[in-house]
């Protein structure tokens, strides 16, 4: 994919507070990126400064391979939807939509035409004439975006946009955005403190903490093959467990964990033998049974609590040094505490991480 | 039931003071300047008799002896020389001659060792009709003379509604001007208060406290203490002339002081407040990603600023603007102390009227024209600040 966007070594300080901290990011043509983290680690911030609201201290942002640092916002055509809509209280969803077509300079007839198709296209035909006062968030969210889009911008910047959504309809909208992404080819950058709409809808997440990416990838290996400890907690539910490296063998490590147990595990990175790590196991990749079984990796538990949540069974188990959690399918058998068991887990369903 | 009537009783007995207060401070100084402004009883007071008789006249005919004699029986039993006067002074006002008229009347009945058979005996003029219209138009107890007078306008002999002669027409200029300073006082206040409240809007932590701090300073400060520190800024040798002077901008003092100027400049100033408070109490209600919004739209900053800012916070604006022009168009100090003799505004004439020349009714009618001005815009203001932003 040809590289669009691209961060080059940008960083921003807020006096001597680091927002952002020398960091690189390229970004392809068409291609949906969320940047996911924690609040105040600096996702937002490089967002504003991709949108012009906010300068780097240093560094560059190219956007075609031109620089745009010294660009005004209004001249980068760049469709931006806010956390909170943004939407001009004072214009009908006509008019605002109209809005960055007036300022283009294109004629009336035109306008008309193509407010009417961005209408349609988030389904809000019937409701030009109304205020945004009048309309629900969702419905608010949507005239945001046919907004962010109707001047067929170069990119589309989303700010958190679906944060002040309930459930279902944020659910909904996550498949709008992605379904339009796809049909019309955008460029989107979407920032979201919430992993799992990074996940839904992103060709590629950057996960970020404290100003850097710690991790950057498709969704299957943000999740499935987390670089370090902060993405591996932050990204799904995990069990961490210490333990020191034995071995490496390729791009799998032997590692023995306090109790005594060796795990064979797939390597994040490069690890050495003798070096202390952890092993990041996902609670859902864990099968329970009674008897020892075939598995590489297996460890002796008690079952201490099971909970049943409608679409899986939450299993807490303790081992001799550190407790753990499986997540069984919903066809699985009931483990009454104390029900002593076989935790199993293939090497490919674990990961060693560097700390 | 009994719980909820002694509930509103215990709320009536809470609300009680407001209400008197209001009562006694508010409504009854209120209405007693109205009632003065319509309310002319000197006359009817002390002619009880010639007022029975006056009403079968059919005010074009010779007085007749009865008439002449209630007037005299009612002239003879005044023992009030100060009501007297007032009567005098009231029928002169309606008709000149009275003055003379009277005192040489009053005189002549005084005479008890040779009374007058009537009144015509005394002095011819109580011949003509003139006089009797005059008290016959006097008796009524009320009276739209001063209200008429008030925008220049008065009853001719005959009755009938007529502006007055030019000489007498200075209300009409007076108030214009009122007007017209309170106008431009508005449009200066707009002029400094709008950016000045999008400034402070836009800032936030000690630099806002610090710019709304500068204009509340003044508001708690007296009006009289602004009014006259403007007085000691604007002198020929005030601190504003000599720095001028000394940076060599000009060569001889700006007369600033006891003209327009010095009464626009002070009192701009002094309603500052009223202008930049409201507007920025609509500014920090919009939200703050509406201006990046229109940024990332298209809009250059100005456009984006007449298209949402402006739209946004004319409501403001115009309550701010409304605000100044009422406060302004009720100014009497500012005017007095910092004015020329043709900047005096409504209020001072009122004054001059209440204080100056003991015309209540005048005073009260003039008042009135005030009240009826600012109610009008008050509830142009009210509806303007009723309505929702967002709303059609």
């Amino acid at each position: 994919m040809a590289e669009f966007i691209r961060f080059d070594r940008i960083s921003k300080f807020y006096g001597p507070l680091c927002v952002v901290e020398n960091l690189d990011l390229s970004i392809g043509k068409g291609e949906f990126v969320s940047l996911l983290g924690p609040s105040g680690s600096g996702k937002t911030t490089l967002l504003m400064m991709l949108a012009g609201f906010e300068q780097p201290t240093s560094g560059n942002i190219l956007l075609d391979g031109t620089a745009i640092n010294a660009v005004p916002t209004h001249k980068r055509d760049m469709g931006v939807v806010f956390q909170n809509y943004a939407l001009f209280p004072h214009m009908s969803v006509g008019d605002n939509i109209a809005f960055p077509l007036q300022m283009r300079g294109i004629g009336k007839a035109e306008v008309g035409e193509r407010v009417k198709r961005a209408l349609g296209m988030v389904q809000l035909s019937a409701l030009v004439d109304r205020r945004p006062s009048q309309l629900s968030g969702g419905q608010q969210q949507r005239v945001a975006l046919a907004r962010a889009l109707v001047f067929e911008p170069r990119v589309v910047l989303m700010d958190e946009p679906l944060g002040a959504l309930d459930k279902n309809l944020r659910e909904q909208m996550q498949l709008d955005i992605r379904d339009l992404h796809r049909r019309l080819g955008l460029t989107i950058v979407f920032v979201t403190h919430d992993q799992s709409e990074a996940l839904t809808m992103s060709d590629r997440v950057a996960v970020f903490n404290k100003g850097k990416i710690e991790q950057i990838g498709t969704p299957r290996q943000v999740y499935d093959e987390p670089a370090t400890r902060f993405v591996a907690e932050f990204i799904g539910e995990t069990n961490l467990v210490e333990g020191v490296v034995e071995a490496v063998q390729g791009q799998e490590a032997t590692v023995r964990l306090p109790s005594g147990a060796q795990i064979v595990s797939a390597v994040s990175g490069t690890v050495a033998s003798g070096q202390p790590v952890f092993l990041s196991i996902r609670p859902e990749r864990v099968d329970l049974s009674e008897t020892r079984g075939e598995a590489r990796n297996v460890l002796e538990t008690e079952v201490t609590d099971s909970v049943y949540q409608g679409d899986h069974l939450r299993v807490q188990l303790q081992n001799a040094t550190h407790p753990l959690i499986a997540k069984l399918g919903r066809r699985s058998r009931e483990y009454p505490p104390g029900t002593k068991v076989f935790a199993a887990f293939s090497a490919g369903d674990c990961r060693v991480i560097a700390p | 039931m009994s719980a909820a009537s002694s509930r509103t009783g215990r709320s009536l007995l809470l609300l009680a003071p407001l209400l008197l207060f209001l009562i006694g401070f508010f409504v009854w100084p209120l209405f007693s300047m109205m009632s003065q402004a319509v309310s002319d009883p000197a006359v009817l007071k002390l002619l009880p008799r010639s007022a029975e008789v006056l009403a079968d006249w059919d005010r074009k005919s010779p007085p007749s002896a009865a008439m002449q004699t209630a007037l005299m029986e009612d002239l003879k039993a005044v023992d009030d020389d100060q009501a007297l006067g007032d009567m005098v002074r009231r029928l002169n006002s309606a008709r000149s001659g009275f003055r003379t008229l009277m005192g040489k009347t009053t005189g002549a009945l005084d005479d008890t060792t040779n009374p007058p058979a009537d009144l015509v005996s005394i002095d011819k003029r109580w011949e003509k009709p003139e006089f009797w219209l005059a008290i016959a138009d006097a008796l009524s107890p009320y009276t739209d003379r001063n209200l008429l007078a008030a925008v220049d306008f008065g009853r001719n002999a005959a009755g009938e509604i007529e502006h007055l002669p030019p000489d007498q027409s200075v209300n009409s200029v007076i108030l214009a001007r009122t007007f017209w300073i309170a106008g431009l006082v508005t449009f200066f206040c707009a002029l400094i208060g709008f950016p000045y409240a999008i400034i402070a809007a836009s800032l936030d932590g000690w630099k806002r406290d610090l710019m709304l701090g500068a204009v509340l300073l003044p508001l708690w400060t007296s009006l009289l203490v602004r009014t006259a520190a403007w007085f000691i800024l604007l002198q020929e040798k005030g601190l504003i002339n000599d720095l001028l002077l000394t940076l060599g901008i000009i060569n001889s003092p700006l007369a600033l002081i006891f003209n327009r100027t010095g009464v626009i400049i002070a009192m701009t100033h002094v309603l500052l407040p009223f202008m930049v408070l409201p507007i920025y109490s609509v500014l920090i209600t919009i939200p703050k990603n509406l201006m990046p919004a229109a940024a990332s739209l298209g809009a250059p900053p100005l456009r984006a600023f007449l298209r949402v800012l402006l739209p946004l916070s004319l409501r403001g604006v115009a309550s701010g603007g409304l605000l100044v022009f009422i406060s302004a168009i009720g100014y009497y100090i500012t005017p007095a102390l910092i004015g020329g003799p043709g900047d005096q505004m409504i209020s001072s004439i009122i004054a001059f009227y209440a204080t100056g020349s003991a015309n209540w009714g005048m005073a009260g009618a003039l008042g009135m024209v005030l009240l009826v001005a600012t109610l009008v815009l008050y509830s142009v203001y009210a509806r303007l600040s009723s309505e929702e932003p967002g709303r059609r």
